[in-house]
């Protein structure tokens, strides 16, 4: 096992997945308080098309994905004012730009072996050019996302109330779609396009289910995040299933887990007091 | 270029298309209606483990898709009643699917090539079998959305009234996730797992911006479905290029100058809308009583 350890490409994956599994805690955070999830779902697909573009052009993985998830969050930032109906311009932003990315395999090459590691990550061939990149993006959005801590939280729970504060909300909105796109474009590489949800989303969505407070939550989220990554390389070291399998799996256990406690502790007196219209009519949600 | 028409894989194709895009945009407008396009993503996504789990077991891919996507359709509806977030549970089940269906397929020797075609649809590879079973599927699925679609309507619109009308609330959002699910098993044939959005919200969420009475609404997505598919069919047989990029491409070009024509509306429009529903259909509330 320990053997292993030696090949570069393993110290590669495993520095890698450590630095995407911290940077993502801290995304995924505001993604869950702010309700972002199938913004970050468009994002990672638009990286797909981004890859691939990329890869038609002769340039690397990561560039293609940073150039096209930056200008959709751009985009989705200048498109969507408004948060109803939201999902659906998302949606067909990411319908057409994974169609593109169907466009660009076929030009490509016919052989759909690119499109699979970009679909479902390929994290054992990072080479020591990409955690140089994940490492600057990881240090770039670790730092901003702590200096902006306070004002981005405010302006995630109580949007107006910040507004009239005189914190700028909208920019600050924009500002972490593109922290959010670069996350994405670094979790691509570790998990796949596919999978992108399994660190960016479900650590977070977890901690939070256990602790309301914003670094607690961080915290756990972190830990959750780096057990699934280091366990999903080493399990697939000695097993023969592909790594982003076993995080995916590991995260998802980890989310139900929360479900569970959180379930079990939520404490009696917080329960919504039978009410004469709720016995007739349950609560419909 | 219509000279394709002779082959029979592309009449199969035409065909099966066709039933397709009339089943997704009927079912996509009260998809769209509901707020639960993110559900619909989430369900095409957990079809790919169910078609590469049925490719594994050496069985057509549309019976694991339609086994994965309305077992979880059913587990999104209990879920999403007890968790606050229905985005969030609905987004772990769906990626929790994806890493089961790339195990699946990693256990599957031919990887690559089936993974490309269950994500990105082969329309031109749909065998006569294939067109049998979609055709029924659909039949039934029209059938059903037409015996539940008005009460399913009111609930979508004001599901306080409806409960209070006595319409099942709960029953029919269940029933209806399960046909949403079915007809992503029959839509993935045409344009993949990935691009189901493409037939399933393109043509509805265009015709809610041009009509806001809701069965011509439904009746016009239909149309732009229909239109789509023939016209991607035709470009694709005739170009190296795949037909779902076109399909995408063309739902996608339409929306786009639609969409931003008529921006800041849609509130009010489909607010509009039910009044004149209301008005024409004494079942449903009038406005005076809405608002009592």
């Amino acid at each position: 096992m320990i053997e292993i350890l030696r090949h570069s490409f393993v110290q590669n994956a495993f520095l890698a997945g450590v630095i995407v599994a911290i940077l993502s805690s801290f995304v995924g955070y505001f993604i869950i308080l702010r309700g972002q999830a199938f913004a970050c779902e468009a994002l990672s697909h638009v990286g797909f098309t981004g890859a691939l573009a990329a890869a038609l052009v002769g340039a690397s993985a990561l560039e293609g994905m940073f150039l096209f998830t930056l200008l959709a969050a751009f985009g989705i930032g200048a498109l969507g004012k408004r948060l109803s109906g939201r999902d659906l311009e998302v949606g067909m932003v990411l319908s057409f730009v994974l169609g593109l990315g169907v466009l660009f395999l076929s030009l490509y090459t016919k052989n759909a072996t690119e499109a699979v590691g970009v679909l479902f990550g390929s994290i054992l061939s990072v080479t020591i050019n990409d955690v140089q990149v994940i490492l600057g993006s990881g240090v770039f959005i670790i730092i901003l996302m702590v200096v902006l801590f306070r004002p981005l939280l405010f302006a995630s729970v109580e949007p107006e109330v910040a507004e009239a504060r005189g914190i700028p909300v909208q920019q600050l909105s924009i500002l972490f779609l593109i922290l959010l796109a670069i996350s994405v474009a670094v979790a691509v590489k570790v998990v796949g396009v596919l999978l992108v949800f399994a660190l960016l989303v479900v650590p977070a969505a977890a901690a939070e289910h256990l602790t309301h407070r914003p670094w607690l939550a961080i915290g756990t989220s972190i830990l959750i995040s780096l057990f699934s990554v280091l366990a999903g390389l080493i399990l697939a070291f000695i097993g023969h299933w592909p790594v982003s399998f076993y995080i995916v799996s590991l995260t998802s256990l980890f989310y139900f887990m929360a479900l569970i406690v959180h379930a079990l502790r939520s404490p009696r007196r917080y329960r919504e007091l039978p009410h004469p219209s709720r016995e007739v009519f349950p609560p419909s949600d | 270029m219509f000279a394709i028409f002779q082959y029979p894989f592309i009449q199969n194709a035409l065909i099966a298309g066709s039933m397709v895009a009339i089943v997704a945009a009927v079912l996509g407008y009260f998809l769209i209606v509901r707020g639960l396009s993110f559900a619909g993503h989430a369900l095409s996504s957990i079809g790919f483990a169910g078609a590469a789990g049925a490719v594994l077991l050496g069985v057509s891919p549309i019976y694991g898709l339609m086994v994965f996507t309305v077992t979880a359709s059913i587990a999104i509806s209990i879920l999403g009643r007890e968790v606050r977030e229905r985005d969030v549970a609905t987004g772990v089940i769906m990626t929790f699917a994806l890493g089961l269906g790339i195990l699946f397929l990693s256990l599957y020797h031919g990887y690559a090539e089936q993974a490309y075609s269950i994500l990105f649809g082969t329309i031109v590879g749909v065998s006569r079998d294939d067109v049998v079973f979609t055709f029924l599927l659909g039949l039934i699925l029209l059938i059903m959305i037409a015996i539940i679609g008005r009460p399913l309507l009111f609930s979508s619109f004001d599901a306080e009234l409806a409960e209070t009308r006595g319409v099942p609330v709960r029953a029919l959002g269940s029933i209806f996730l399960v046909l949403i699910a079915l007809t992503i098993s029959i839509t993935t044939q045409v344009v993949g797992v990935l691009l189901v959005f493409a037939l399933l919200i393109g043509p509805p969420a265009t015709a809610v911006r041009l009509v806001h009475q809701p069965f011509r609404a439904i009746v016009l997505a239909a149309i732009l479905g229909l239109t789509y598919t023939w016209l991607g069919i035709l470009l694709g047989g005739n170009s190296p290029w795949p037909v779902s990029f076109f399909i995408t491409a063309l739902s996608f070009g339409v929306y786009l100058p639609v969409r931003l024509s008529s921006k800041g509306i849609d509130s009010k429009r489909s607010a509009k809308g039910f009044e004149k529903l209301s008005v024409a259909d004494p079942a449903l509330p009038s406005e005076k009583e809405r608002h009592d």
